[in-house]
């Protein structure tokens, strides 16, 4: 065993140096992700280290960064592309959605499509219009993509990585409100492969879901609960697609009661699939309905009204309180 | 709209060479090429003519779902496509169908892609670096941005040698240029100074909508504002546009960076089997570019430097015999198995896929029980 305290940017850049040690193949690519190391300093000290070459600072379009990482995996490259912002993924939508998602299909095999887009994401950090949104289900939805998420420095390591390592596309959300605050990071194993959703608290009477920056969130509600006598058990997603229903339903057939809880808005979401999953496979052990808790059906609102639309522990338990009463 | 001062042609509607300033830099690769390549040009225009005229009546008579006719662009396509070099790597549009042939995808292989079957599917390793073809439009141009930075960090490109130097060729037409993705390709390539030649047939039509509510400016000159440099050629000329596209393949390759060529030609027919060009367009536009037909003029060439009729029914005959070997295959054609949905979504197991797959055939198998 070997424990590194680090922080989730830190970590996260961590484990890019290694991909880019592990294969020459691997470019990174983005705005301002050269010499200023990205606008979170994820990519910080990268491009001194391996040059331009293997670090480009693109020019600012979005579509253009993954057209021509599309281009460049089929040269044999392994593209991990960064996107500024959550919002600002929009105008690389059609290139991800209907080229990125779907070349391997439409050659039928003979063509893997090892590309990687970074994206940080979700709120809590004040930022402006289109810095602080959850945009995961549209690319949950895009058959052909894959779609991971972190909630800690541990899982941002080796997840990063293992996203690289995988011949299929991989959109990786990175919670941005999760950048800072350190956690152990063991950097001899991963413990867990990249598609594994898994449970980060053991508890008996209500099962909560969620990934990313959402499941700090779970946990803070799981130890107020713990102090006012409620067992709750918490399980971390990691994979959005495909999502690994094994351990999730297994702890709702150990619990009866469940709630899903995301920063996103929740129509149609990720959490809507988890709820109708749920319900599906462990209907005769649920007491109470699959609650759902996530933003407002609304665009993200001023910075100042954001721990109003965000989902808090209280919001939480609220949840809970409600899924106990059935 | 028609020809400019800027259009460069080397072969006249007359079927003679064009001498001037201009064509001096181009016209020793045409005289360098022999009488058996000057024949294959012919050969590819008239056989693709004769296929595509066929493949659109087979969509008449509801054996395609669609089909793309490239009928009136025979000559920008053959010539940038025998201009293009072994290693080179050709992202097309969807209509290069004779550059398609010309590197080695069986026409059957678009036919399938139009009736249904497939949506490309060859793989372009085994057929010359002939890529798949894209519906979105302008989406190929990054892809082949992409692929030349990868050329250049392969450090495959600007060697000095012309027989291994790796270049690429992306085509895509007028109404293209309007999309972002072509800008942003044009940005990229400027920037990494890719070896690629941006190769736009201008046939004057998107569907319905003019050329000239695309751009106000001439097209060839919209790559200058990128730092790119750009040509206007007679993209009915197949001489032009083999020595324009070949000396600009060869400045990508040597390091010169991208390189951009406008080919004026027309698109003779509809847009697609679905469209109704006489509702939007004049007659007189159609006499015009029918008086600068490709084929017509490379036949005047031809028969001027001795080439007797054998050779022109020859041509024919092979035109008429693929066109029909391609019509009974199409019609023996089978429909892909079940399971391919489901296999290449993705390179790596999947449990949608195989949940999916697997209740779909339990369901397929519970019917014949039914029906048993």
């Amino acid at each position: 065993m070997s424990i590194e305290n680090l922080s989730m940017a830190k970590a996260i850049n961590n484990g890019l140096r290694e991909a880019l040690k592990n294969d020459e193949k691997v470019l990174l690519m983005g705005e301002d992700i050269g010499p200023l190391g990205g606008v979170f300093r994820v990519t910080e000290g990268l491009h001194a280290e391996f040059g331009g070459k293997r670090v480009l600072d693109t020019p600012l379009a979005e579509s253009g960064i993954v057209g021509t990482a599309i281009g460049l995996a089929m040269r044999g490259y392994r593209p991990v592309c960064e996107i500024q912002f959550d919002g600002f993924i929009f105008p690389a939508f059609d290139q991800i959605t209907t080229q990125l998602a779907k070349l391997t299909s439409r050659h039928e095999g003979s063509l893997q499509m090892p590309v990687v887009i970074r994206v940080p994401f979700g709120g809590h950090i004040g930022a402006v219009e289109h810095h602080q949104e959850s945009p995961e289900a549209y690319f949950a939805h895009t058959p052909g993509l894959r779609v991971v998420t972190p909630s800690n420095p541990h899982d941002a390591y080796w997840m990063i990585q293992e996203a690289i390592t995988s011949n299929d596309p991989v959109l990786f959300f990175e919670p941005k409100s999760r950048y800072w605050p350190k956690g152990d990071v063991d950097t001899s194993a991963s413990g867990i492969p990249l598609h594994s959703s898994r449970v980060v608290r053991e508890g008996t009477e209500v099962t909560l879901v969620g990934y990313g920056p959402m499941v700090t969130m779970l946990l803070q509600a799981a130890e107020i609960a713990a102090e006012e006598g409620t067992s709750v058990e918490v399980i971390d997603v990691r994979s959005i697609s495909p999502i690994d229903y094994g351990p999730i339903i297994a702890s709702v057939q150990k619990t009866g009661r469940c709630v899903v809880a995301q920063e996103a808005p929740g129509f149609v979401s990720v959490g809507s699939e988890l709820a109708a999953t749920i319900t599906e496979r462990a209907f005769y052990s649920l007491e109470a309905p699959v609650l759902r808790v996530a933003g407002y059906d609304t665009p993200f609102p001023p910075a100042k009204l954001e721990s109003i639309y965000l989902p808090d522990a209280d919001r939480i338990l609220e949840a809970v309180d409600r899924a106990l009463a059935y | 709209m028609s020809y400019t001062d800027a259009t460069i042609q080397l072969l006249s509607p007359e079927g003679t060479l064009v001498e001037n300033d201009v064509t001096a830099e181009y016209l020793p690769r045409v005289t360098a090429l022999s009488d058996e390549q000057l024949r294959e040009f012919h050969r590819q225009m008239v056989v693709i003519r004769k296929i595509d005229l066929d493949a659109a009546n087979l969509q008449r008579q509801g054996q395609l779902a669609m089909w793309i006719p490239s009928l009136g662009q025979e000559a920008a396509q053959v010539g940038s496509g025998f201009a293009a070099k072994p290693q080179d790597h050709i992202f097309p549009s969807y209509r290069e169908h004779v550059v398609a042939k010309i590197r080695g995808v069986d026409p059957i292989k678009i036919i399938e892609l139009l009736r249904g079957l497939s949506h490309g599917g060859w793989d372009p390793k085994d057929h010359n670096n002939f890529h798949l073809y894209t519906l979105v439009l302008g989406s190929q141009t990054l892809h082949a941005t992409g692929y030349a930075m990868g050329i250049q960090f392969d450090e495959a490109t600007a060697t000095g040698n012309p027989d291994s130097d790796e270049a690429v060729i992306v085509y895509f037409g007028d109404g293209s240029t309007s999309q972002g993705d072509v800008s942003e390709s044009l940005v990229f390539a400027a920037s990494y100074q890719t070896p690629q030649v941006f190769f736009l047939q201008n046939n004057h039509w998107a569907i319905s909508v003019p050329v000239s509510r695309q751009s106000r400016t001439p097209l060839y000159l919209r790559p200058s504002g990128f730092g790119i440099p750009g040509v206007q050629i007679d993209g009915n000329d197949v001489l032009a546009s083999y020595a324009v596209t070949s000396d600009n393949l060869d400045k990508a390759r040597s390091g010169k960076g991208p390189q951009f060529i406008e080919a004026l030609t027309y698109r003779m027919g509809a847009h697609t089997t679905s469209d109704d060009p006489t509702k939007y367009r004049e007659n007189a536009e159609l006499d015009f570019w029918t008086r600068h037909d490709a084929i017509a003029r490379f036949e005047l060439f031809l028969r001027a430097k001795g080439e007797g009729d054998a050779f022109f029914a020859e041509v024919k005959q092979e035109g008429e015999d693929l066109a029909a070997d391609i019509r009974a295959r199409t019609i023996a054609l089978g429909v892909p198995t079940t399971e391919s949905i489901f296999t290449n979504v993705y390179s790596e197991p999947h449990p949608l896929m195989d949940e999916q797959y697997a209740w779909l055939t339990q369901y397929e198998a519970s019917l014949e029980g039914g029906q048993a």
